[in-house]
C-alpha cells in the first residue's frame, strides 16, 4: 500500500474525488456485461429451463403431474421432513448461538468449526453414515431389527439425513449477529429483575429475529431440496419414502420429462419465494441482516 | 481475554443465565447428529484393515476420482472467485436497471434443489441443448496450467470434466458474492480517493488499495465454494458422464462402492475425502488468518 | 406484533417443534399391510400393469385378506439389492440378474441360498436379451458386435459395476468374442478393451443410459435391454431409432424371489407368494409380452406382441460362463476383467 501513496514516475494528473471511485463508462459496461452473461449462462438458464420444460405439455399435463397421488405423497413427505428438521435446527441453532455469542469459554473455536462441519461433508457421506449406523448391516442394525424399529428407508432416516445436512444453517446466521449485538441489553434486563426466559423471549429473540428468519429460510430451502443425502437413506419407495427431489429423478427416469420438470418447478417456485422473502427482508431490515454477515 | 479467578476455569463468568442449558443442547445435538455418525464412518473405514485401506486408497480409480473432485472444485472455485468478485463489484458500485433482480438471483443455487439444477444444466449443455449446440462448433484445445489436466475441447461440455465444473460453478457462486459483497459495501472511500488524488491510476488503485482489503473475504468465499463443490453430488451426476478414471467424481465412487456391497471401501473413500477437505479448509483458514494479520481485520 | 405476543408465538413454535420431532420418530416406525416389490430400472412400466392386474384378481378372490397397495421401488439392480441388504423390507425382489439376489441371500440371510430353485424356469417368469439401438438409418452401419470396435463408433452402455443390464451387455460381448476368436484369451481381452474404449458416458443405471442416448443425443449405438429398446421406440417414435439384432446375444433371465425374512415378519407370505406365482399365469404372461419382455409361455400372449421379438441365437450364462456365481467375481469383482480392461481414452 505504501507504493500507492507515492506519485509514480508516469503520474497522471490528479483526478477529482468523485471520479476517483468509478471506472470509465466503457469498463463499467464491460463489467456489467460480463456479470450478466455469467449469470445468464450459469444461473438463469437452468431456472428458465425448469419452467419452459414444465410448461411444454400444457397446463392440463402440468396440473395432472403435480396432483397425481405419488406426487402428492412426495410433496407431503417433503413438507413433513422439513417441518421436523427445521424446528429442530432452530432450537439447536438458537442454543448454539446463545452459548457461543454470549459466553467466553475454552474450545469455542473448536465448537464453531464442529457446527460448520456438516457443511463441508459430501451429502452422500451424510447419508452413508446413517446407513452404517442404522442399516441392517450397521452397528445398531441388529438391535433395531430385534425391536422392530426402522430408521433408514423410513421417515426417521430421511429426517436424520436432512438435519445433518442443514445443521449449520441457523447457527451460522445467528452467531455473528448475536456476537455483534453484545449482551448489554440482556444484562440490563436481568438487573431490572426480568426472569431469564423473559429476557430471552422479550429481549434477545426480537433483536435477532430477522437473522433467525433468514437462517430458517435458507435451512428450509436446503431441507426441501436435498437430494444426495436422502437418496442414500430413502429406499425410493413410491408414495412412501420418496421426497420431491427423488420423485423428480424417478419421473425423469420414466420419460416423463414434462412431469419431472413440473414437480421441479414447485421446488424452483419455492426457491423464488425464498429469494423474494429474503430480498424484502434485506430492503426493510438491511442493517440488521448485514450485521449478521455471511452465509 | 483475561482469565478471571473463578471456579469455572474453562469459561469466563457472566451474569447471563442459561450457559449450561444452551451448551448442553448444542453439544448433545452435535454429538448425536454429527459426531457419532462421523465416528461410525471412521470406525467402518478402520475395520477394513491396513492392507485393504491401502489398496482402496491407492487404487488408480480412487485417486483419479479424488483428483477430479478436488481439481474440478478448485477450478470452479477459482472461476467463481474471479467472476464472483466482478459480480459483487458490479452489484455494489454500479447502478443499472435490474440490479436488484440480479442481486436476488445470486442466491438461486442456495435455494434451487441440486437435482433440479443438474437436470437443467444437463439439458442446456448437452450437445443438443441450448448452449451445448452453440458450443459444438467452438472446439479448441484447453490445457490447465500446472496440472496434466488438459482437455482437447471438442465442443462438448456435458458428459466431460468440463460439465462437472459447470455444475460446481453453479453451486459455488453465491458463496463468493455473498462474502465479498458486505466488505465492498463497507469499504471506506477516503483511501481510494487519496490514492487517486495522489495520481495512482484506477487500475493501480484497485490492485493496490481495494483488492488487499477484499482479499480475506474473497479467500473465505473461495474456501466455502470449494468445500461445497468437493462434496457435491446431486447436480454433478446428471451432467458428468460418470466415466471411471475420467469424469467420475469421488462421491459417485462412494455410491458405486456402496452398491457393490463394499461398505468398508465406501467408508475409506469417504474418510479420505473428509480428511483432504479438512486439511485444505484448515490451510485456507491459516492463509486467511495470515492475510488478516497483514492487511488488518476486515 | 407486540413483544409478549411475539414471544408467546415463538414459545408455542418451540413446543410444537419438539412435539413434531417425537411424533415423527414414532410415526416412522409404524408400518402398513402392503406389499413392497424392490425392482430394477426398466421394469417400471411392466410392474405398473402387473400390480394393477394382480390386485384386481387377488382382492376379488380374497376379500378377507385384501392387499391395500403394492409399492414399487426402482433403481440400478445392484443399488436395489444393497438397500434390501441394508434393511429395506421388501416382500419380493425382482432384479436384473441372479447375482444380485445371491448377494441379498448371502448377506442378509433373509432367503435361502437355493432360492432360484423355488420357482419354475430358474425363478425367471420372463426373459430378455441384449440388442443394439442405433440412430435412424444406421449411419455408422453397425450390424454386429464386430462393428462396435471400429474407430469413431461411440457406444452407450451403463456401468457394469452398478447396472445389471450392463453386466448382461458385457457378458454378451464377451460371449461373442469367445466364439469369434475361438477362445483366444488375448484376442478376447483386446476386443473388450477396444469396445470399452469407445464408451463416452457410463451411466449408473439402464434408464440413465437410455436418456443419454435418446434425449441427449450422445453415441452411435446403445447396448440395451430388448424391452428398453422397444420402449424407446414407443416413447420417442420409430422414426428416430432402429433396432439392430446382433448375431449371438445372451439369454438374460431377470429372476424374482420371495424375501422370507421380511414376509414372515410382516405376515405377508401368502400374498407375496401368490404375487410371484401370478407372474407365471397366462394373464401375466400376456402383460409381460405387451411390455416387450419375452414370456416363458408365448401361447398365452397376443401373437402380435410375440411377432415383435426377432429371432436371435441366444447363449446362456450357464453354458458360457458357468453361472453368475462364477461370472460375477471373475468379471465384475474388484480387480476382475472389467477393472483390468477398462482404460478410458484420454
Amino acid at each position: 500500500m505504501s507504493d500507492a501513496t507515492l506519485p509514480s514516475a508516469a503520474a497522471t494528473p490528479p483526478r477529482s474525488a468523485s471520479r476517483a471511485r468509478s471506472e470509465s463508462p466503457v469498463v463499467q459496461v464491460a463489467l456489467i456485461a460480463i456479470s450478466l452473461a455469467f449469470l445468464l449462462l450459469f444461473l438463469l438458464l437452468p431456472l428458465v429451463t425448469v419452467f419452459v420444460e414444465a410448461a411444454a405439455k400444457g397446463w392440463e399435463a402440468y396440473r395432472a403431474a403435480i396432483t397425481e397421488p405419488d406426487a402428492l405423497a412426495a410433496i407431503r413427505l417433503t413438507l413433513l421432513v422439513a417441518a421436523i428438521a427445521v424446528p429442530f435446527n432452530i432450537i439447536v441453532g438458537i442454543a448454539a448461538a446463545w452459548a457461543i455469542a454470549k459466553f467466553e469459554f475454552r474450545g469455542k473455536d473448536l465448537l464453531i468449526s464442529l457446527i460448520d462441519l456438516p457443511f463441508s461433508v459430501s451429502p452422500v457421506i451424510s447419508g452413508l453414515v446413517f446407513v452404517l449406523l442404522f442399516g441392517a448391516q450397521g452397528y445398531f442394525g441388529p438391535w433395531l431389527q430385534a425391536n422392530d424399529l426402522k430408521i433408514v428407508f423410513a421417515l426417521p432416516g430421511l429426517i436424520l439425513a436432512t438435519v445433518f445436512v442443514t445443521f449449520p444453517f441457523v447457527a451460522r446466521e445467528l452467531i455473528p449477529h448475536m456476537q455483534s449485538l453484545g449482551s448489554a441489553d440482556e444484562e440490563a434486563a436481568l438487573t431490572l429483575g426480568a426472569s431469564p426466559w423473559r429476557v430471552f423471549f422479550a429481549v434477545t429473540l426480537p433483536n435477532v429475529k430477522w437473522s433467525l428468519f433468514y437462517g430458517v429460510l435458507l435451512c428450509n430451502a436446503r431441507a426441501m431440496g436435498e437430494f444426495g443425502a436422502v437418496a442414500v437413506v430413502s429406499g425410493k419407495i413410491r408414495g412412501l419414502t420418496n421426497t420431491m427431489p427423488l420423485h423428480i429423478e424417478i419421473l425423469y427416469n420414466e420419460y416423463m420429462g414434462a412431469a419431472a420438470f413440473a414437480v421441479a418447478s414447485l421446488l424452483a417456485g419455492l426457491a423464488l419465494v425464498t429469494l423474494v422473502l429474503k430480498t424484502l427482508l434485506e430492503w426493510r431490515y438491511g442493517d440488521a441482516i448485514a450485521a449478521s454477515g455471511r452465509h | 481475554m483475561t482469565a478471571a479467578t473463578t471456579t469455572f476455569r474453562w469459561r469466563e463468568p457472566s451474569i447471563l443465565p442459561g450457559f449450561g442449558l444452551a451448551l448442553g443442547i448444542t453439544v448433545t445435538a452435535l454429538s448425536l447428529i454429527v459426531l457419532i455418525p462421523l465416528a461410525a464412518l471412521f470406525l467402518k473405514a478402520a475395520s477394513a484393515g491396513p492392507a485393504d485401506i491401502w489398496a482402496v486408497a491407492t487404487s488408480p480409480r480412487t485417486l483419479a476420482a479424488l483428483k477430479l473432485s478436488f481439481t474440478a472444485a478448485l477450478f470452479a472455485a477459482l472461476v467463481n472467485a474471479v467472476f464472483g468478485l466482478i459480480l459483487a463489484w458490479v452489484l455494489v458500485r454500479y447502478e443499472f436497471p435490474g440490479r436488484r433482480l440480479i442481486d436476488a438471483a445470486v442466491d438461486l443455487p442456495f435455494a434451487l434443489p441440486t437435482a433440479v439444477a443438474g437436470i437443467s444444466l444437463a439439458a442446456i449443455y448437452a450437445p443438443n441443448g441450448w448452449v451445448g449446440s452453440l458450443l459444438a462448433p467452438l472446439a479448441f484445445k484447453l490445457t490447465i496450467p500446472f496440472t496434466d489436466l488438459s482437455f482437447g475441447f471438442d465442443g462438448k461440455v456435458a458428459y466431460t470434466p468440463l460439465g462437472v465444473m459447470v455444475a460446481l460453478i453453479f453451486i459455488g457462486l453465491p458463496f463468493v458474492v455473498r462474502t465479498v459483497q458486505p466488505v465492498l459495501e463497507e469499504l471506506q472511500s477516503d483511501v481510494e480517493e487519496a490514492a487517486a488524488l495522489l495520481g495512482a491510476s484506477r487500475f493501480r488503485t484497485i490492485f493496490r488499495v481495494i483488492l488487499p482489503q477484499v482479499l480475506p473475504a474473497l479467500m473465505t468465499g473461495f474456501v466455502l465454494a470449494f468445500a461445497r463443490a468437493v462434496g457435491e453430488y446431486g447436480s454433478v451426476i446428471f451432467i458428468a458422464g460418470n466415466v471411471p478414471m475420467l469424469s467420475e467424481i469421488a462421491p459417485l465412487l462412494i455410491v458405486i462402492r456402496l452398491e457393490q456391497f463394499d461398505y468398508a471401501g465406501a467408508a475409506v473413500v469417504a474418510t479420505m475425502m473428509l480428511l483432504i477437505s479438512f486439511a485444505l479448509i484448515l490451510a485456507g483458514n491459516l492463509i486467511q488468518a495470515r492475510a488478516r494479520r497483514r492487511f488488518g481485520d476486515v | 406484533m407486540t413483544r409478549p405476543a411475539y414471544s408467546r408465538l415463538l414459545r408455542a413454535g418451540l413446543v410444537l417443534g419438539a412435539f413434531s420431532l417425537c411424533f415423527g420418530v414414532v410415526a416412522g416406525a409404524r408400518a402398513q399391510t402392503e406389499l413392497l416389490n424392490v425392482s430394477y430400472d426398466p421394469t417400471r412400466e411392466l410392474y405398473r400393469d402387473i400390480n394393477a392386474a394382480f390386485l384386481a384378481e387377488w382382492n376379488a378372490k380374497h376379500p378377507d385378506k385384501k392387499i391395500a397397495t403394492i409399492r414399487q421401488s426402482h433403481g440400478g439392480s445392484g443399488a436395489q439389492a444393497r438397500t434390501v441388504i441394508d434393511g429395506l423390507n421388501a416382500d419380493v425382489v425382482t432384479l436384473a440378474l441372479a447375482g444380485d439376489i445371491d448377494a441379498v441371500a448371502e448377506r442378509s440371510k433373509k432367503l435361502p441360498l437355493d432360492w432360484q430353485k423355488r420357482l419354475p424356469h430358474n425363478s425367471s417368469p420372463y426373459t430378455s436379451t441384449i440388442v443394439f439401438l442405433v440412430r435412424k438409418g444406421n449411419p455408422k452401419a453397425i450390424k454386429d458386435w464386430g462393428d462396435l470396435v471400429k474407430p469413431g463408433v461411440q457406444i452407450i452402455t451403463p456401468n457394469p459395476k452398478t447396472s445389471g443390464g450392463a453386466r448382461w451387455n458385457y457378458l454378451a460381448a464377451w460371449a461373442y468374442a469367445e466364439k469369434a476368436f475361438n477362445k483366444d484369451d488375448a484376442k478376447i481381452r483386446d476386443y473388450i478393451g477396444k469396445l470399452l474404449a469407445n464408451v463416452p458416458v457410463l451411466d449408473t443405471g439402464a434408464r440413465g443410459a437410455t436418456t443419454t442416448f435418446t434425449q441427449r443425443g450422445i453415441g452411435d449405438v446403445f447396448l440395451s435391454w430388448e424391452n428398453e429398446a422397444f420402449l424407446a421406440l414407443k416413447e420417442f417414435g420409430t422414426d428416430k431409432f432402429d433396432i439392430v439384432v446382433p448375431s449371438p446375444s445372451i439369454l438374460a433371465e431377470p429372476p424374482v424371489a420371495l424375501v422370507d425374512g421380511n414376509v414372515d415378519a410382516k405376515k405377508t407370505r401368502e400374498q407375496a407368494q401368490a404375487y410371484l406365482e401370478f407372474l407365471y399365469t397366462p394373464k401375466a404372461q400376456a402383460i409381460i409380452a405387451r411390455n416387450f419382455y419375452r414370456p416363458r409361455n408365448p401361447e398365452a400372449a397376443d401373437a402380435k406382441d410375440i411377432a415383435n421379438f426377432p429371432k436371435v441365437e441366444l447363449v446362456t450364462i450357464d453354458d458360457v460362463f458357468g453361472g453368475w456365481k462364477k461370472a460375477q467375481p471373475t468379471h465384475f469383482g474388484d480387480g476382475g476383467t472389467f477393472d483390468q480392461l477398462y482404460k478410458p481414452a484420454r
